[in-house]
């Protein structure tokens, strides 16, 4: 049992909440993930990104966006209440060190995960640009965290209603044309912008990592549920990953493996929504 | 295969025992012979085919002495040699024959911890019963007497009057020990080392612990309630659980002994590494490990439609690749979810495959299509990524392999076509590598299983191992006999 120790509402659909759970605490390293199950007899096994430990108060950090059954009825838990089940740090940790300029792309939630590794980018002593992109104002979270991480801020809203009216890949691109370019890019959001970053990128050669949110059970390497072809070769998202090289990763495939059970889902995907609209509108920009 | 109906098998056990205890001579050995082997009374498979409910019923006690009866008392008792865990068969099943079930489950405990497990899923036919000289002399393995179907029986019986007597704990000895998984090789050490009065806690990844008996064997073989009855034992006796607790990420195996004061440390983790065929297509969508296709179905209850949260691919036509228990287990399951057709696929002949006789009868029962002789090439799927259709290849047998069966040899040119709309893969597991490769110093093999010395030792001092982590995917038995080695290891070191 892991009690909720704070809830915070950060945008319509998206929540911050602190749970207890020490041990996880003392373990965990950027780029690492729990899995969390709200009831252990009939309850689904949902993977979530540790946005920040406290290892002094014996708790984590989870910022999640309500999109279907299991993230909805989190939402509606209260401090005091409790998560029966968590399971964690799973993953690599994200490899960190000085590389020089690292430019780190947000989409939508995916800033969350984001957040810890622009941390450890910075403390490493790299130079850091962050580029946020959210579909509207309303939907953009941590934006003052990251703008005080950045050396430089980029912000793009797919309506204009907040910073630059476009999707992430143009600035992105922009960025990737300096002289001299990036060192590295990170890229975390739907799969749809993760792919279209690393098309971006690719001509410039600049190495592009991206962390994959793949269905998942077990989180360890038992079930293979989670796997995706990189390079041609099957990988598990779960001991293998989460993060990956984005040139190398078939996101084709892993987009259709994510849909394998949309029709038992009762509820929309907002996502879907957003990736219908960032590939539409990619494929006009392209 | 026809079915009777358990209350005909009752009824006709009970005249046949009647006419035997009058009798006051001791029955001779042909007579004994001549004793009606004892049928296992079943769900009438079309009607099974629709719940989970666990297929066999279990003889009734008129049942179980007439099959006890059927045992000669062999002096050599070559039955005894086939049993991993060396149980006194004609032992318990002389007890169980002259009415004394509990005298027989005690005979039993004295060597198995977990009887009522083995008593349903140990592979009888290639152990105990391979050699029992009634099936000898009656030409068939199938005519032996049911050692493990007595043997379930005596300890349902135990388990359900609640008659089991707790085991006696030695004083506390101030030792601890920490037990990483919660299979059967985790579940022995625990209560062996916790009788000699070390403080034992168990490390369990998932949320439930039971190991494969709760997350791959499914309900209708193995009722989950029994694992959970064993794990209670467990707890009683004062062995403390972490569930959700994975150890090399939660925390390090080495900090275990060098900070959190443990003495010694078993690790029991299993071969939970689905093997894939590394074929086109394997990433469609629709193509699941039988892992996943099982744990979704057993652990996270998906077979609960109205209930469960996690969801299950309910499809129509399931192809399921593979031959061994697993490969029955994944079948039989689709089968349950409301597959409207199940076919196996499997490379050789029906005498090689691996998984146990009783299985393959009751999926046969249960309408499951066997496709021999005939091996996937490849995987097909539609423009949205999902599987359509699977290409096969023809098989025939060639010369004996290193294990003894014949190689099979694909025919050239034989492509052909099933199509389906779901494909299990079941063609066995690995050894997780999650503990190895965050263990510095810890030997594995090539193959990734850790190596142990003849005491379970691991390369590190204070480390032990057992089960399928050491074996590969092996039987529940030898998982269970691996443990008690280990664990008398690891009592006679902290002594
Ligand atoms: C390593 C990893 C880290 C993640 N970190 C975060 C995070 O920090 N914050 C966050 O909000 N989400 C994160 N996710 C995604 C999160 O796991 C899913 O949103 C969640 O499982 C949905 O569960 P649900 O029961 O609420 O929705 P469901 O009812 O199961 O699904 C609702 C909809 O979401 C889609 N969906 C299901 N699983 C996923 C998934 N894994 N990724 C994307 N879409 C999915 C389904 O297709 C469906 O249409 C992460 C995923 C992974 C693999
Ligand atoms: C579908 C299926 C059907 C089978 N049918 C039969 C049968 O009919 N008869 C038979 O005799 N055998 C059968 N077997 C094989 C048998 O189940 C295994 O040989 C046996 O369970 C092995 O026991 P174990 O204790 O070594 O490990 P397991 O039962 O595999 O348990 C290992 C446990 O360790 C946990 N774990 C793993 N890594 C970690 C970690 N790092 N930290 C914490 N916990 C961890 C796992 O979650 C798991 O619970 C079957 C296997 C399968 C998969
Ligand atoms: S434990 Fe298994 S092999 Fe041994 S007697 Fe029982 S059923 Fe037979
Ligand atoms: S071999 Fe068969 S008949 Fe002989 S003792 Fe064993 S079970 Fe009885
Ligand atoms: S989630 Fe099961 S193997 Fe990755």
């Amino acid at each position: 049992m892991n009690k909720i120790l704070a809830r915070t509402q950060l945008s319509d659909d998206v929540y911050m909440m602190r749970l207890n759970a020490p041990y996880i605490a003392r373990e965990r390293l950027p780029g690492q993930f729990v899995i969390l199950q709200l009831d252990n007899e009939f309850g689904e096994r949902i993977p979530l990104t540790i946005a920040d430990a406290d290892p002094v108060e014996g708790s984590i950090t989870i910022i999640f966006q309500a999109v279907g059954k299991t993230t909805h009825n989190l939402a509606d838990k209260q401090v005091g209440e409790s998560v029966q089940s968590v399971l964690g740090p799973l993953g690599q940790p994200t490899h960190i060190e000085k590389f020089g300029t690292v430019v780190c792309v947000g989409g939508g939630i995916g800033v969350a995960p984001l957040h810890p590794i622009v941390k450890g980018m910075k403390a490493a002593g790299n130079r850091i640009i962050v580029i946020v992109g959210a579909r509207t104002k309303g939907l953009v979270i941590l934006e003052e965290q990251m703008r005080a991480l950045a050396d430089e801020f980029i912000i793009c809203t797919d309506d204009g209603s907040l910073g630059r009216k476009a999707l992430v890949t143009e600035p992105l691109k922009e960025v990737c044309g300096r002289i001299p370019k990036p060192d590295m890019v990170v890229a975390i959001g739907p799969p749809i912008m993760m792919k279209f970053c690393a098309e971006a990128t690719r001509p410039f050669g600049v190495h592009t990592m991206v962390s994959l949110n793949t269905i998942m059970i077990d989180g360890t390497g038992m079930c293979g549920g989670c796997r995706v072809t990189v390079g041609g070769q099957t990988k598990f998202v779960c001991v293998d990953g989460p993060e990956f090289d984005g040139h190398q990763v078939d996101f084709d495939n892993m987009m259709q493996r994510l849909k394998a059970y949309r029709k038992h889902e009762d509820h929309a995907h907002e996502q879907c929504h957003l990736n219908a609209e960032l590939s539409a509108k990619e494929k006009v920009n392209s | 295969m026809s079915h009777s109906s358990p209350e005909t098998l009752a009824a006709l056990a009970r005249q046949e025992l009647e006419g035997l205890v009058k009798r006051t001579t001791p029955l001779t050995p042909k007579e004994r012979i001549a004793i009606t082997a004892q049928e296992m009374p079943t769900q009438d498979p079309a009607i099974r085919r629709r719940n989970v409910q666990e297929v066999a019923l279990g003889y009734t006690p008129e049942q179980a002495r007439l099959e006890s009866m059927r045992c000669l008392q062999c002096r050599n008792a070559p039955c005894v040699q086939g049993c991993p865990v060396r149980i006194d068969i004609p032992g318990f099943l002389k007890a169980a024959a002259d009415g004394d079930f509990q005298g027989a489950c005690s005979i039993i405990k004295k060597n198995s911890l977990l009887p009522a497990v083995c008593g349903r899923v140990c592979p009888q036919e290639t152990q105990c019963q391979e050699h029992c000289t009634v099936g000898k002399s009656l030409k068939s393995v199938d005519k032996a007497v049911s050692i493990g179907r007595v043997e379930r029986f005596v300890a349902d019986l135990e388990r359900e009057s609640g008659s089991a007597v707790a085991p006696t704990i030695k004083p506390a000895t101030g030792k601890k020990v920490a037990v990483i998984g919660t299979g059967p090789a985790s579940i022995t050490v625990a209560a062996d080392v916790r009788r000699a009065g070390h403080q034992v806690v168990m490390f369990e990844a998932f949320h439930k612990p039971g190991g494969v008996l709760v997350y791959g064997i499914p309900e209708f073989r193995l009722p989950k309630a029994i694992v959970q009855k064993e794990i209670d034992a467990l707890t009683g006796m004062g062995v403390e659980l972490k569930t959700n607790f994975v150890i090399g990420r939660t925390r390090k195996l080495k900090a275990l002994i060098e900070e959190d004061g443990f003495d010694a440390v078993f690790i029991g983790t299993g071969a939970g590494l689905p093997k894939f065929m590394n074929i086109e297509g394997e990433n469609l969508v629709g193509v699941f490990s039988a892992n996943e296709y099982l744990t979704r179905a057993n652990l996270m209850k998906a077979y609960d439609f109205g209930r469960a949260d996690t969801p299950i691919s309910r499809s129509g036509r399931v192809a399921v690749l593979g031959g061994g228990n697993v490969a029955m287990d994944a079948a039989r399951t689709a089968v349950r979810l409301g597959a409207s057709e199940v076919h196996i696929i499997y490379r050789r002949t029906e005498v090689e495959m691996p998984a146990r006789i009783e299985e393959l009868a009751h999926a046969k029962e249960e309408g499951v299509i066997f496709h021999l002789l005939e091996n996937a090439k490849r995987l097909i799927g539609d423009k949205d990524g999902c599987v359509t259709a699977l290409e096969c290849l023809r098989y025939e047998l060639g010369e004996p392999d290193a294990s003894g069966r014949r190689r099979p040899v694909e025919v050239k040119g034989s492509e052909f076509i099933h199509e389906i709309d779901a494909v299990i893969v079941a063609i066995g597991n690995d050894s997780n590598p999650l503990i190895p490769r965050t263990t510095e110093g810890l030997q594995t093999t090539k193959w990734g299983n850790i190596i142990v010395d003849e005491t379970g030792k691991t390369s590190i001092d204070r480390v032990y191992a057992g089960g399928d982590i050491v074996l590969g995917a092996a039987t529940v038995i030898l998982a269970m006999g691996e443990g008690r080695r280990a664990a008398a290891s690891i009592n006679e070191r902290l002594k």
